[in-house]
């Protein structure tokens, strides 16, 4: 296959635990192909390393078509790397010059542990969805589809919320380590619909309430979140959010433990 | 003894069979149903449904997968749509219509009944996901919007942009995430399954590895539902995620679960071509491009000019060509084949010579580059971002590659497998697709299985069969802890010379060359020979560094190539046996010009397998399909 061939040097961080001290460590990536991906540039040193006898680097990755939101690190102090709007599976190597050397190291925040190399643990973000991220609806019968109307706009806007692919660029990105954005476009997502809105109040109370239980920081809207996001994920749901919660904050009401009637 | 492979379909008019098996359902009533555990494995489409459901009847439910968080299982990538027979179009489309289709689609391979079920709560499905926040596309008015999709003349097809999966999963996954804030559903997170514990004959828990931390760790439950989706990682190339195996039903398989038709591997026509040795992976664009693309190749051999420069009447448009009335919404294995005959004479594209054009000129041209950019704006620019090339402004260049597999673990009407018990649901069965998936339907089938079938026939075996306690520390669970225990301990110590990526390479490359797109019995044969040795050389030579008692990404990869190198054998066997070719199975000795000709006099059956102990004495067993309502007739598209 022909196309251009680069090298580059690598300084990758390296931890063996959550527990351990981590460390860069430097190896070469010899002969790179611009069509191969980033995670493919990996997998290729990795090929080097076990054929050493070493430990490969670990990394975090599955779909490699950029829509699980499994992969994900920081190159060069950019979370999933220097393109816009892009997760590191769909960075491809064309994007780099020969003789580059790259620095790569994990999503750091405190909510975030490291497993291991430049894996996290972002099941963080999962808890914070089982606290409220979710339409309370049983399955089995509910009413036909088309008799619930969306506006078209409130339908497009919801999905451009509903994108978000849960990476976690954007608590790497934030300098508090904020899980705003994560949280709101799911909140938005929701509350944009009809069917979410009903219980929209409890929905932003709980979840924002999950936020911060689970250790991440104050959002100050510098929006490096939004830069960072491989999905465009826009500051407005945070707008959204904050509204959404002060309203709730303000209106709440204690909870009925009324029972239905006997 | 009874045939085990009773299919169990419920007597009566095919209209009525789904209604007649739940009333005569046995129920649990809802006290007791949380005296009932069951473990779903795999948190897909299939999966969350299905432990969301269960959750909310009242079972106690353990849910695994082997991800990080149950929101990146595959059906996340499924792009175009889902299928529903609503008629929102008027365009005539109905339950039995889209039965119709499906059954013709899947080249009458699938079970007549099941897929009748499939059309009929398609319908339910679409409302279920509205209600839980799916965001659709809608129409100005506020309804739903639909479009078209390969294998179909009605407009049915309902999309989420172009992240139809990843929209449905999310709405799946946060169900499960309320049950699981309910405390009906316990998730377990980066978890395999290595084995399936099966006492008194019913399957009765599993093991699994923590992936973390190398335990392996033993449950049990009342029922185990098997929802690990597809194999087609088998081929190393192919549009599946990375982590997508075989290991969870092929462990199965290996304690009794007959595997059915392993051979039916979809091909999907437009993925982005192969550029390199490094590749990992293929990417699918989505078949709804079809819908505004035309595809073509030059007319003459080893044109190599830019395909701008190339004139109208140098093009061979030749899906338009050959089926006029389906014409570039031809099914995907008519669509896959002819890509492939072009290419094989020469007038393929691309340096490689293995790509044909998607050509969206004629469509920006008619509709202007907004509308197009509103319709597929994300897919140009996935496009873009991997080949470097625009797609506005030069056509895409696509190929073939295996997408996903309709073979799976036999199961019944009731998608219980050959071990009471043991339920399969999704992809990881075999049931409803036959031997060529339409486009749009894994996703419904995946929906249908969790969310409306499963939850019922879970309730009827509960409610019908008496189940002995049982705990982990049970002989059968100790064993099979040990079993995996020294396979793991096996592979780790072997330490041999080569990565486990050069032997799922090496057996990637025998499959695709023999058992892809076109098989022929000399090459089922080569393969059958090769892939033992194949075998047998990892099981001396593979190296997989590192501690077992920790996260050791080679040492999984390592189980599951191990696995893949048995299926692998296992498809080139049943598509030997096959002679015949049907849907995506395309045996080259049985055609007409190009056209698949299927066998129905000694083929119009099931294939399914039974595990012996030894690949080469597995013994194939028949279920017989019957067509009362679709008459058997050939395929055409023309």
């Amino acid at each position: 296959m022909s196309g251009k061939h680069i090298n580059l040097t690598l300084k990758v961080w390296r931890q063996k635990g959550a527990k351990d001290q981590g460390s860069f460590v430097e190896y070469q990536a010899k002969n790179v192909s611009e069509h191969a991906s980033f995670l493919e540039m990996l997998d290729a040193v990795n090929e080097e390393i076990v054929a050493k006898g070493e430990e490969p680097i670990a990394f975090d990755h599955d779909c490699r078509e950029g829509i699980c939101g499994t992969c994900g690190f920081v190159i060069d102090g950019e979370a999933h790397g220097k393109l816009k709007a892009t997760t590191v599976c769909q960075l491809h190597m064309r994007n780099y010059n020969d003789g580059e050397t790259l620095t790569i190291e994990p999503f750091r925040a405190n909510s975030f542990p490291v497993i291991k190399d430049l894996m996290v643990d972002r099941s963080a973000f999962d808890r914070i969805i089982s606290s409220g991220g979710y339409i309370s609806q049983n399955t089995g019968n509910p009413q036909d589809a088309n008799a619930i109307l969306v506006p078209k706009a409130d339908a497009d806007e919801a999905m451009s919320s509903a994108t978000c692919i849960g990476c976690g660029a954007c608590v790497a990105a934030c300098k508090n380590a904020s899980a705003a954005l994560f949280t709101s476009a799911k909140i938005s997502h929701m509350a944009l619909l009809p069917q979410g809105a009903v219980e929209k109040n409890e929905r932003a109370l709980r979840m924002v309430a999950a936020m911060d239980s689970e250790g991440f920081g104050a959002c100050t809207t510098t929006g490096a979140c939004e830069a960072a996001c491989p999905k465009e994920i826009q500051l407005t749901n945070i707008s959204r959010m904050n509204r959404q919660f002060l309203g709730a904050v303000l209106t709440q009401r204690p909870k009925h433990k009324d029972g239905g009637a006997g | 003894m009874a045939n085990i492979l009773d299919s169990k379909i419920p007597s009566g008019a095919i209209e009525d069979k789904w209604e007649k098996a739940k009333f005569e359902n046995k129920l649990v009533n809802p006290a007791n149903k949380r005296k009932h555990s069951v473990i779903v494995v795999g948190t897909g489409l299939a999966g969350a449904s299905a432990a969301a459901s269960l959750g909310e009847l009242g079972y106690k439910v353990k849910a695994f997968c082997v991800h990080e968080s149950p929101r990146r299982a595959h059906s996340v990538a499924a792009q175009g749509g889902i299928n529903a027979a609503k008629n929102y179009q008027n365009d005539g489309d109905s339950t039995y219509r889209l039965f119709y289709d499906t059954v013709k689609g899947g080249d009458f391979r699938a079970r007549e009944a099941n897929v009748y079920r499939l059309a009929e709560v398609s319908a339910n499905i679409i409302d279920q996901m509205v209600s839980q926040g799916v965001p659709f596309a809608r129409e100005y008015g506020g309804t739903l919007a639909n479009r078209s999709f390969g294998g179909a003349q009605v407009s049915r097809t309902f999309y989420a942009r172009g992240q139809t999966g990843q929209q449905l999963l999310l709405g799946a996954y946060s169900q499960m995430m309320r049950q699981v804030d309910a405390g009906t559903v316990e998730l377990r997170y980066r978890r395999e399954m290595l084995d399936l514990v099966v006492i008194d004959g019913k399957a009765r828990g599993i093991i699994v590895r923590n992936l973390l931390t190398g335990e392996i760790e033993a449950h049990e439950a009342d029922a185990v539902i098997i929802a690990s989706g597809g194999y087609s990682n088998v081929f190393f190339l192919s549009t599946n995620a990375m982590n997508c195996a075989v290991t969870a039903a092929w462990k199965a398989h290996k304690r009794g679960a007959y595997f059915a038709n392993p051979c039916y591997t979809q091909i999907h026509p437009t993925c982005i071509p192969v550029h390199g040795e490094n590749q990992s992976k293929l990417t699918l664009m989505s078949e709804s491009l079809r819908n505004d693309g035309r595809v073509w190749v030059p007319k003459a051999v080893g044109d190599k000019r830019h395909p701008n420069d190339i004139p109208e009447n140098e093009r061979d448009y030749y899906l338009e060509r050959v089926y006029p009335s389906f014409g570039n919404l031809a099914p995907r294995d008519v669509a896959s084949r002819q890509a492939k005959y072009a290419c094989d004479e020469g007038r393929g594209v691309n340096e490689s010579g293995k790509a044909v054009y998607l050509d969206f000129a004629d469509s920006i041209k008619r509709l202007g580059e907004d509308k197009i950019s509103e319709r597929y704006g994300n897919l140009f620019e996935m496009y873009e971002k991997i080949t470097g090339d625009n797609p506005y402004k030069r056509p895409m260049m696509i190929y073939p590659a295996p997408h996903y597999t309709m073979g799976g673990l036999w199961v019944d009407y009731n998608l219980q497998s050959t071990i009471p018990g043991c339920f399969v649901a999704g992809e990881a069965n075999f049931s409803d697709h036959g031997a060529n998936r339409l486009g749009a339907s894994a996703l419904m089938q995946g929906l249908a299985d969790g969310y409306f079938v499963v939850p019922y026939s879970i309730g009827n075996y509960l409610g019908g069969t008496k189940l002995n306690k049982v705990t982990t520390n049970d002989d059968a669970f100790k064993a099979a802890v040990d079993g995996v225990k020294k396979e793991i301990s096996t592979l780790v110590n072997i330490k041999g010379n080569r990565t486990v990526d050069s032997f799922h390479k090496e057996l990637g490359n025998i499959m695709w060359e023999n058992c892809g797109m076109g098989r022929n019995a000399a090459g089922l044969k080569k393969a059958l020979e090769e892939i033992p040795k194949v075998r047998e050389e990892f099981w001396q030579n593979v190296r997989i560094p590192g501690d077992p008692n920790y996260l050791n990404v080679e040492l999984e990869k390592a189980g599951r190539v191990a696995d893949f190198l048995e299926l692998g054998e296992l498809m080139c066997r049943d598509a030997l046996e096959r002679e015949e070719s049907c849907g995506g199975h395309f045996r080259e000795e049985h055609q007409d010009n190009g056209e698949a000709k299927r066998d129905d006099t000694n083929f119009c059956h099931v294939a399914a397998w039974e595990y012996t102990g030894d690949m080469k004495t597995s013994v194939r067993h028949k279920e017989e399909l019957t067509f009362e309502n679709v008459h058997l007739a050939t395929r055409s598209y023309k």
